[in-house]
């Protein structure tokens, strides 16, 4: 009955901490909308556009982030039906996509400064922007990677199911999160071309 | 860390319960993930930070009061930063930037909602613990090292920030353009850093804990005013404090990497600097869409454990409860689509200046409401008289007379007079800064018992309060008419210009009342310490309120209840209610107890418990007649 008692508390308190990356998303929400809004009224401010076209990579970047949020998805599907090597290969890729997308931001950023003379200190502060942006979003990812991490560690020592799926699924939230930001903060930047 | 967290958990699954709990002197009082301790820490913490602005505040009083005078003793105490025995106009600056600083972030934030917030969320909620102990101690921590990192800015060469606890760029945005621009800036906004993981840290944890963790019976319309405060303030602080991150993040690409999104048409000594195309102002929307919420976050903790005591203290229940949370709600909501009336002189369109005006003054609605709800709450009470009813009440004249001159300030027209003014001085330490503070003594004096175990000594509880009281109006009314007179805020000796010369005298009035009001915190001081060792021994419920942190046992455990979590079975504010034995009912007491106290209205969504009432009523009735 004890046993029981602390089972359902322990379980209540995971779904709390759920909560919690939920009310975090809010937060990292509330930051992404201040920098794009900040956007918008220094736009409206200085009558400035960016006026160049983002570098390709970003749309390639992009298209690899989807794709991890798809897979990442798989993971979670392939965790609940207790096939726990399927897991782990597709958090594998998953991570593999996420360090890709990385990399293609770094590329990104690359063909911006050597390539199109667009740097980080520019007049037009909507160009500084981008790279702002972009970086806070980055960091963000990081911190994304690390909780991929600690999910396929966690798949890997076989901790209990209630924890991985805990794990998995506190990842997942933010994964995607991270997946939806990027496409809303892409299609700001485009639409600011 | 978390080794250790894991650790500790496996001990109390062995034993039974959570009683016996094995905590070595590291995790119980320095690393605790006890929201208890945690909340013990935070008041400490907040506190010796509060005696620290004050103190800063006597300070830049006495350069006011005496701007000719030398006190060798300053040179003494402050080195370079006081040559002769007189302030250094620019350490003035970045004493009253440090004061403000301290007082809006680390006391009024930090030190009240993370003390009473950490404290009664579990306890009044009826819940073991935080959502994340872990994520709770780490926001203590990183508040601690944002506190280290903003005092030791006063250890460094050119001093603390000076541009003002609003840090408006350029002069925040320059290190070149004034002493306080430099490295001392560059701390500030470290620890700020630091200070908004904290908050975001534990304001994450206090709404999860409120809306996952209530215990059974516990709806959202049983909890007492202060979760409903605690909760709101949480979600603002959510909400509006990433946004000064994205404020503070452009402002340390400027400092540091030479942008330009708050910069343009620079000169600094003669130089003309390379930045161009920026905009200073866009760093006021970014700052005050967080500010404005931020005044709330202050107020607002302060308002809900005023209504709570309010209510016990008056033996009645709080006065339209639900006109109250509605009043919350709606100052929150409302407390993000006015941050432009901080705006008004930055050649803001008159058109959008008129929109922020109506949404500010319409703030004036909810908060008349809460106001006249506490009054009415008072109103033929049974009124005990203790030093925390006496802070609550004191709470409430301060943001009536307070809460007045904010109608005048939120008239654009009035504004463009007053703005920068000490008029505008004395609105802000009235109706947030004393206001605010007022309600956080008033919730040391009432939860002492709870946290410490013991009791407050009442008679220099009395001595605090009537000094502070007297002395926080005579500091900061006569402050009204300086600023009608166009006295402007923040200037080293204002006096010295020929029109402004009489303020003079009342300068040093002002003066000697902060100090009288200063000496008064002594007796708190030393009543809030020596109470902690020696206060009488309290009782479980020593105030005979109705809320469930009350019917924790009075040694503190981990888990908080010895058994299970009790149930929750009524509203909080079950004081005096006619028919009862006694004039408090625990929110914890069935109905099925107290049936001569019944009232239809208990019964709204339960149809067999009205049916029970209406026999037990009409038993009562028959009986009657056969007498």
């Amino acid at each position: 009955m004890m046993a029981q008692i602390q089972q359902q508390e322990d379980k209540v308190n995971l779904g709390a901490k759920k909560f919690v990356m939920w009310i975090f998303i809010f937060t990292s929400f509330m930051l992404f909308a201040a920098f794009t809004s900040g956007f918008i009224v220094y736009v409206g401010g200085s009558g400035k556009g960016l006026g160049i076209a983002l570098p390709e990579s970003f749309r390639f970047s992009t298209i690899v982030l989807v794709i991890s949020s798809i897979t990442l998805f798989f993971a979670s599907k392939a965790a609940k039906q207790l096939d726990f090597d399927k897991q782990q290969r597709l958090l594998w890729v998953t991570i593999g996509l996420g360090i890709a997308f990385l990399v293609l931001q770094l590329y990104g950023w690359y063909t911006l400064a050597y390539k199109m003379k667009i740097y980080l200190v520019d007049p037009n502060a909507t160009r500084s922007f981008v790279y702002v942006i972009t970086l806070a979003h980055l960091l963000h990812v990081i911190g994304g990677l690390i909780w991929l991490a600690s999910s396929l560690s966690g798949s890997i020592k076989r901790i209990p199911q209630v924890k991985n799926l805990y794990r998995m699924e506190m990842t997942a939230i933010f994964w995607h999160f991270l997946d939806i930001i990027w496409i809303y903060l892409y299609v700001f930047l485009l639409l600011n071309q | 860390m978390s080794t250790l967290a894991v650790h500790d958990h496996g001990v109390a699954h062995h034993e039974e319960g959570h009683e016996h709990h094995h905590d070595t002197f590291l995790t119980k009082y320095v690393f605790s993930q006890d929201h208890k301790m945690i909340a013990k820490q935070f008041l400490i913490t907040g506190i010796t930070m509060a005696v620290i602005a004050m103190l800063l505040s006597i300070l830049f009083r006495i350069q006011l009061a005496y701007p000719d005078k030398s006190f060798p003793l300053l040179e003494t105490l402050l080195g370079r930063f006081a040559p002769e025995g007189r302030l250094d106009p620019e350490f003035y600056l970045s004493l009253v930037t440090i004061h403000g600083t301290i007082m809006v972030f680390f006391v009024l934030t930090a030190g009240l909602s993370g003390t009473f917030s950490n404290l009664l969320i579990p306890l009044q909620v009826g819940a073991r613990d935080m959502a994340s102990p872990f994520l709770n101690m780490l926001s203590y921590w990183f508040f601690f090292t944002a506190c280290v990192i903003m005092l030791s800015s006063f250890f460094v060469q050119k001093g603390p920030a000076g541009g003002g606890w609003t840090i408006y760029p350029p002069l925040s945005a320059l290190p070149t353009a004034m002493k306080g621009s430099g490295l001392g800036m560059t701390l500030w906004l470290i620890s700020m850093v630091c200070f908004v993981a904290s908050s975001l840290m534990g304001g994450i944890n206090y709404v999860s804990t409120v809306l996952n963790m209530r215990t059974k019976g516990m709806d959202l319309w049983k909890m007492p005013l202060t979760i409903w405060a605690f909760f709101l303030t949480a979600i603002l602080g959510v909400l509006s404090f990433p946004v000064l991150v994205a404020g503070v993040v452009l402002l340390i690409f400027d400092r540091s990497f030479g942008t330009s999104f708050y910069l343009s048409d620079i000169v600094v000594n003669g130089q003309v600097m390379p930045f161009e195309g920026g905009s200073p102002i866009l760093f006021q929307h970014l700052f005050w869409f967080l500010g404005h919420p931020e005044v709330y976050i202050v107020i607002m903790p302060a308002m809900g454990i005023s209504s709570e005591i309010m209510s016990v203290n008056s033996r009645k229940p709080i006065f339209g409860y639900h006109a109250m949370v509605y009043s919350l709600i709606g100052i929150t909501v409302l407390s993000f689509i006015v941050w432009g009336h901080h705006m008004f002189i930055t050649g803001m369109n008159p058109f959008l200046g008129g929109v922020f005006m109506i949404t500010t003054l319409i703030i004036a609605v909810p908060s008349a409401v809460k106001t006249f709800n506490w009054l009415a709450t008072l109103w033929r009470g049974n009124i005990r008289f203790t030093p925390a009813m006496l802070f609550a009440i004191g709470m409430v004249s301060f943001f009536i007379s307070g809460g007045i001159t904010g109608i005048f300030l939120g008239n654009a027209a009035l504004d463009i007079n007053l703005h920068d003014t000490y008029f505008v001085v004395a609105h802000f330490h009235l109706v947030m800064g004393s206001a605010a503070i007022f309600g956080m003594l008033a919730g040391v004096y009432h939860w002492f018992p709870k946290m410490f175990g013991r009791m407050m000594d009442e008679k220099l509880g009395y001595l605090h309060f009537w000094l502070t009281f007297i002395g926080a109006y005579l500091v900061f009314f006569p402050m009204h008419f300086m600023g009608l007179d166009g006295v402007p805020r923040r200037y080293y000796a204002f006096t010295e210009f020929a029109s402004m010369q009489r303020w003079l005298s009342v300068n040093m009035f002002i003066t000697w009342a902060a100090i009288m009001s200063a000496c008064a915190q002594v007796a708190f001081l030393y009543n809030f310490i020596s109470s902690i060792f020696f206060g009488k021994k309290a009782t479980q419920n020593p105030w005979q309120a109705n809320t469930l942190e009350w019917t924790t046992p009075v040694e503190h455990l981990h888990g908080n209840w010895p058994g299970e979590i009790p149930s929750v079975y009524r509203w909080p504010y079950d004081y005096s209610k006619p028919g009862a034995e006694e004039d408090y009912i625990l929110q914890t007491t069935p109905l099925s107890q107290t049936m001569s106290s019944n009232l239809p209205h208990d019964f709204e969504d339960n149809p067999a418990g009205l049916e029970a009432l209406n026999k037990w009523t009409s038993t009562q009735k028959a009986n009657e007649e056969v007498k």
